[in-house]
């Protein structure tokens, strides 16, 4: 499942994502991250089974959680099926169905947003978290 | 060999017992039945495509204000068409851009609009003269305002098209889609097996005047195509605007590249003989074309191999050994409901087929362009001083000064290219001591050029990386010469 995690002035000094994983014995995956000098966010992914202890975990650290379900959203009203997001998506949402029509598997995205400049008919868009 | 005529098979249409089945039921058809047998019981193929065809766009005429203007120039929501010819008369093409908003927006956007029924800002300008004596007006104008709105495509259906990849370090943007880098994905464009020149190769059946399905109308074939160059064919159509609709029509933007349009066609091929059961009994595995390197900025990119559409519609090919994912850029989806709208036109009486008035060039090359003089690298290249990689600093700072040069290949006993010093990174050596050789300050990492490169291409080079000397050097890397911004230099002053 994948997170977003918002710091403030005060959590972002901290290593949370250590703690998270040393204490919870868990991997962690960074999506992505933007971390300033008073705020920072990150996207990470978590094993699904475990990750409303994690969240827990994280949140009594003073960080803002957020579970993140939808990642891509395909407009199917302007999506004429050319194809053109399958080979450049680094973890292969897209696929062409038996019908040749493009399908999207939204649960796998990382929201790299690579799809989203590449669309000729500027048919995929990030959901807003 | 006994064969039957459009005019046979338009009596069949009317009655309603044609045979209409689509390319890829045909192919199924032909392997049960033979081409003998499938020749007699199937009349009529439907072939389709829909992919971005930028070779296309509508001539408009607007009918005359009052006072009249001969438009000089004009504008359609801020995309510029060519007016060039009678007074109210434009060719609106699909890749003109915005004056406003760039790439964003371009002519396959207005007419879009238009078949959307939307209203589009007409601008125009003129000089004024004693017939047309307005020199400006602008209005709002819908597609039934329009006395014509005539598609006319110079240059559609592409038969087949050449695949692409990327073997450079960077991401590109180019017609073909987004091309990652080390060769991380190919496309390519075309339906292959159900495209409608893959299934009649000879031309017997297409030709000037061949009614086609054009983005929803009817339309026709008025000859073969701009760059027509078989098995490459293409074709030039035209059809009425006003009877299109948007389901099969769709503008398109390539990032980096510019606006295009998605354009949907369905050929019907009559199933005159077993010659043309056999033709329409195509498959993607008999489609041949090539994988070429975008990476090369040339007329001529070089093949990195050869493929059939049955590969590249896999989804995955294999380049150097490694599998790369594959994506197409033509709508095989939609092509196919072309297909199927085709057939069920004809079931039902309501499209029937024609023989070509004139049959398109079986043969035909796609020549380059002519130009006045193309300088090349070795026309302007200087002699390489190469050194060996245990040059000390102080020899190559003699070198440096003995020679009056700037730029030291690098080169191993063979004249292999191993790096590059510059009179600056010799400087710098001394300045910070301790340095004794070239081999620990030299730049590994050389921008090279071809003897056969363009200048062009070199200048570009040189700019790009903020250089300004580029080793010339062989396939092998053997170090041939030194093209430097000086040697450039010189072409002006040759002038």
């Amino acid at each position: 499942m994948m997170i977003l995690l918002q710091f403030d002035s005060k959590t972002v000094r901290e290593p949370v994502i250590s703690q998270t994983t040393l204490e919870k014995k868990t991997l962690i995956n960074i999506i992505r991250a933007s971390v300033g000098a008073r705020e920072g966010e990150l996207i990470i992914e978590v094993d699904d089974s475990r990750a409303d202890e994690i969240i827990e975990f994280i949140e009594s650290k003073g960080v803002k959680v957020t579970k993140i379900y939808e990642k891509i959203i395909k407009d199917d009203e302007k999506c004429v099926h050319c194809g053109a997001c399958i080979s450049i998506c680094p973890v292969e949402v897209f696929r062409l169905e038996y019908d040749y029509r493009v399908a999207a598997d939204s649960e796998r995205c990382v929201r790299c947003g690579v799809c989203v400049t590449v669309c000729p008919l500027k048919a995929l868009e990030l959901s807003k978290i | 060999m006994t064969g039957k005529s459009i005019e046979e098979i338009n009596r069949r249409i009317s009655e309603g017992s044609a045979v209409v089945v689509t390319a890829e039921e045909m192919k199924e058809i032909v392997e049960e039945l033979g081409e003998e047998k499938a020749a007699k019981e199937v009349d009529v193929v439907t072939t389709g495509t829909f992919g971005a065809m930028c070779s296309s766009g509508v001539f408009l005429n607007f009918g005359h204000s009052d006072p009249p203007i001969k438009m000089k120039r004009i504008w359609l929501n801020d995309v510029e068409a060519y007016t060039g010819i009678a007074a109210v008369d434009a060719y609106l093409g699909v890749t003109q851009i915005s004056d406003k908003l760039g790439m964003e927006y371009g002519g396959a956007h207005v007419i879009e609009d238009l078949v959307r029924g939307k209203e589009v800002e007409l601008k125009a300008e003129s000089y004024g003269t004693d017939c047309y004596p307005r020199k400006e007006i602008v209005t709002e104008i819908a597609l039934e305002d329009l006395n014509q709105a005539e598609m006319v495509n110079p240059r559609n259906a592409y038969q087949r098209y050449k695949a692409a990849t990327n073997s450079s370090n960077r991401i590109l943007r180019t017609y073909m889609g987004t091309l990652l880098p080390n060769y991380g994905n190919v496309t390519f464009a075309g339906t292959g097996e159900i495209s409608p020149l893959n299934n009649d190769p000879e031309y017997r059946t297409i030709g000037l005047g061949t009614r086609i399905f054009l983005c929803g109308a009817e339309g026709y074939v008025i000859g073969e195509g701009t760059q027509h160059s078989p098995p490459f064919g293409t074709l030039m159509v035209k059809g009425n605007l006003k009877e299109m609709d948007k389901k099969y029509m769709r503008a398109a933007v390539f990032p980096g590249y510019g606006v295009t349009m998605y354009i949907g066609i369905g050929i019907p091929i009559p199933v005159l003989d077993e010659e043309m059961a056999r033709f329409t009994a195509v498959r993607d595995r008999d489609i041949e074309t090539e994988i070429i390197d975008y990476a090369i900025p040339r007329r001529n990119r070089p093949v990195v191999r050869k493929v059939n559409y049955e590969e590249l519609k896999s989804g995955k090919v294999e380049i150097n050994g490694e599998e790369v994912r594959v994506s197409p850029l033509s709508s095989y989806s939609i092509a196919r409901e072309i297909m199927i709208e085709l057939k069920k036109r004809i079931e039902k009486g309501e499209f029937y087929l024609t023989s070509p008035v004139k049959r398109i060039p079986t043969k035909a090359t796609f020549k380059p362009m002519r130009q006045k003089e193309i300088v090349v690298v070795r026309n302007l290249m200087s002699k390489a001083i190469s050194i060996p990689e245990n040059t000390t600093i102080v020899e190559a700072s003699k070198i440096i000064i003995d020679k009056g040069v700037n730029h030291l290949p690098v080169v191993d006993e063979s004249n292999t290219l191993k790096g590059i010093v510059t009179s600056w990174d010799i400087a710098k050596a001394v300045a910070k001591g301790k340095v004794e050789r070239v081999s620990e300050v030299m730049t590994r990492k050389v921008i090279t050029v071809y003897p056969d490169d363009p200048i062009e291409l070199a200048a570009d080079k040189l700019r790009k990386h903020n250089i300004s000397a580029l080793p010339v050097i062989d396939a092998k890397k053997k170090v041939l010469g030194l093209l430097s911004s000086e040697d450039l230099s010189r072409l002006i002053v040759k002038r």
